[in-house]
């Protein structure tokens, strides 16, 4: 009984040993193996976030309609199972365009490069102790460099369109992603500076506790970030279907338009596993094998990012970019600085762990209370002297009558 | 021929390749493009010298961002007009003359150096290592220091540039 | 096992090629781009070294990253100004763009 249970919390590393066995077995060099293995590895992840991102808009228009009080699809087999399916083959049948004009390059790779740099970073997420794509010593900074290859993408599709309306929400979708890297960087920063590694492995079995107790702004910021990177309700402005200019893919239909919403899916697939990685513990749980806790984490982020467009109205461009320059990146550059000054402070005095991680959570939660303080002050403020102005306006059009 | 060294060929071709079209191409979009492609081979082989920080940060700030920059630049200077004309001046075959020198002056001063012959082994902890250095006041704080000062010139300076005059 | 000459002779052809570049385009933003090619050269050049040589001292990857700072705040600078003198001179071409007074 303790063997069966030993060998499906095992199962990643038993069936990677028992492969690589398999494979020395046929007679391949040391490098072929490595490379078979690899090969192994890069398709059951795309697979991974492939059916992932089919599984997923089923699920995400089931919970988007409950919340909702409806019931969602259910006409393609039962309960709606099939939906993805009956989508699929919609967007497989469509008619394949390309506007006349665009560049023939440009156009068809753009969709490619979405996708591809969507599905890049999934290597780095570790579904067990030994269960990893590769351990990168550069883990988390592998993971933010090629998510920002997809904004080549964006502007390619936008360019190659050869529509001036494409290229504006192309810019516009530029402005966004890459003004809301910045704060997502740095939250990363701030988690790799208290774990003391950039390896994602490292970082999780750093986490005695879950960083989401531990440093819970930054949490808070780079989830506030990662749901404007990928752009998804409240900040969706980019593709938004109520808008009239619907963005940077207007001219992609069919298949393309399906990689491009497939890469947008995948990445929000990839910031709710990186969240679970960096801030929820990773694979660590008492019970369920490591695959199944890291995939119950991943799950917990997706479902906050479906409540989250259910729930929440879309941001102004104004204001969005207002709430990251102004408000994102100085509270994350002090959050920076204070949770340095204070993890060295508590460590230099020599506390045990549960005190070091009540200390650095009080100072985050003050920073945040403070944080929210500010603006509420200020506001109430620039309320009260806009009231007093209206007031004495009033009064002076009464006295000159 | 070695994995590795295949895979370096590939990465050099990449590189030079897409460096060749970007100097050579007529449309100013494509030869953007054509640069990204070279500045990723640059990261592969900086990969396979075993600096992995540094392909992070390459890929991270010339990719991520640089690229960004040129292209807006582009955009916003017309570069993309319908018959752009020829994109080489009338001193280019010099030029081309000038080039070919230096790369011929260069290689044999190269090749014929007398390198060591083995490479010693990268330490463990090199990226920890260039971290420390980095803020340690007997090595690289003060460059640091001032490269961040630069920084904050430049992007006020850039933004103060490129203002549309009220 | 890679000698140190094959990266220094692309690193010596990179360069090459961004130097025919610079000299040889009319449009400004060209030109900056094969200046960051010549970057991207040196770059290289300086982490085969680190790498070959001494990589026990993180002299080598300092260096380089202090010349990919430079580089990004020299193409804001650059970027800036061929946009500001875009809109003083509608064009971008070096050859138009030779005198003080229009």
């Amino acid at each position: 009984m303790g063997q069966i249970y030993d060998f499906i919390y095992n199962l990643l590393p038993y069936l990677g040993m028992w492969l690589q066995g398999f494979l020395r077995g046929l007679g391949l060099s040391e490098e072929a193996v490595f490379l078979v293995v690899s090969l192994i590895k890069v398709f059951l992840l795309a697979s991974f976030g492939l059916a992932g991102f089919a599984v997923l808009t089923y699920v995400e228009r089931k919970i988007v309609a409950r919340f909702q009080d409806r019931l969602g699809p259910n006409m393609a087999g039962p309960y709606g199972i099939l939906q993805p399916v009956a989508d699929g083959i919609k967007l497989l049948t469509k008619e394949d365009l390309m506007p006349t004009g665009a560049d023939r390059w440009v156009y068809n790779l753009a969709p490619l490069i979405i996708a591809a740099c969507a599905l890049a970073p999934l290597v780095v997420i570790p579904f067990g102790p030994g269960a990893i794509g590769a351990d990168l010593n550069i883990g988390v900074l592998y993971a933010m460099a090629v998510g920002a290859g997809a904004l080549v993408g964006v502007l390619m599709a936008g360019w190659g369109s050869n529509n001036k309306y494409a290229l504006l929400g192309a810019f516009r979708a530029v402005a966004q992603l890459i003004s809301y890297e910045i704060p997502a960087v740095f939250s990363v920063v701030v988690v790799v500076m208290v774990a003391g590694t950039m390896s994602t492995v490292g970082i999780v079995q750093a986490q005695d506790v879950p960083y989401l107790f531990v440093l819970p702004l930054a949490a808070l910021v780079f989830l506030i970030s990662g749901v404007a990177e990928v752009g998804r309700t409240p900040f969706d402005l980019l593709e938004a279907e109520s808008e009239i200019v619907a963005g940077f893919h207007i001219e992609y239909s069919g298949m393309k338009f399906a990689l491009i919403f497939m890469g947008e899916f995948v990445h929000a697939l990839v910031v709710s596993a990186l969240f679970a990685v960096l801030f929820l513990g990773g694979w660590q749980g008492p019970w369920l094998p490591p695959y199944l806790w890291t995939l119950v984490k991943i799950a917990l982020g997706i479902f906050l990012f479906f409540w989250l467009r259910a729930t929440l109205p879309r941001i102004r461009i104004d204001h969005m970019l207002n709430l990251n320059w102004k408000f994102l990146t100085p509270l994350m550059i002090l959050n920076l600085i204070g949770v340095a000054l204070v993890d060295k402070g508590l460590r230099a005095v020599g506390v045990t762990d549960g005190i070091w991680a009540a200390g650095l959570f009080l100072f985050n939660m003050a920073m945040l209370i403070g944080a929210l303080a500010l603006p509420g002050y200020l506001g109430r403020r620039a309320r009260m002297a806009a009231l007093a102005a209206e007031a004495e306006g009033v009064e002076a059009t009464v006295a000159a009558r | 021929m070695t994995l590795i060294q295949a895979v370096f060929i590939l990465l050099a071709a990449l590189t030079l390749g897409a460096g060749l079209m970007t100097v050579l191409s007529r449309h100013l979009f494509h030869a953007v493009l054509y640069l990204i492609l070279s500045l990723v081979g640059v990261a592969g082989l900086f990969i396979l010298l075993e600096a992995e920080f540094l392909a992070g940060a390459q890929v991270l700030i010339y990719i991520g961002a640089i690229s960004i920059l040129i292209i807006f630049a582009v955009m916003l200077t017309r570069g993309m007009a319908r018959n752009p004309g020829p994109p080489l001046n009338n001193q280019s075959p010099a030029a081309l003359v000038i080039a070919g020198l230096f790369f011929i002056l260069l290689a044999p001063v190269l090749t014929g150096f007398p390198w060591p012959a083995a490479a010693p082994g990268v330490p463990a902890d090199a990226i920890e290592a260039l971290g420390r250095s980095l803020v340690d006041p007997n090595q690289f704080a003060l460059p640091f220091e001032l490269a961040s000062v630069m920084i904050l010139a430049a992007l006020i300076g850039a933004i103060f540039i490129a203002r549309e005059k009220r | 096992m890679i000698p140190i000459t094959w990266y220094l002779l692309v690193a010596a052809a990179l360069f090459c090629i961004g130097v025919y570049g610079a000299l040889a385009r009319r449009n400004a933003i060209a030109i900056l781009m094969a200046i960051e090619l010549m970057l991207n050269a040196v770059n290289l050049s300086l982490v085969t070294f680190w790498r070959y040589l001494h990589p026990e001292r993180t002299m080598g990857q300092a260096f380089a990253l202090f010349v990919l700072v430079v580089a990004a705040a020299e193409a804001a600078a650059g970027l800036a100004l061929i946009i500001s003198i875009y809109r003083n001179r509608e064009t971008v071409n070096v050859e138009n763009i030779d005198l003080l007074r229009g």
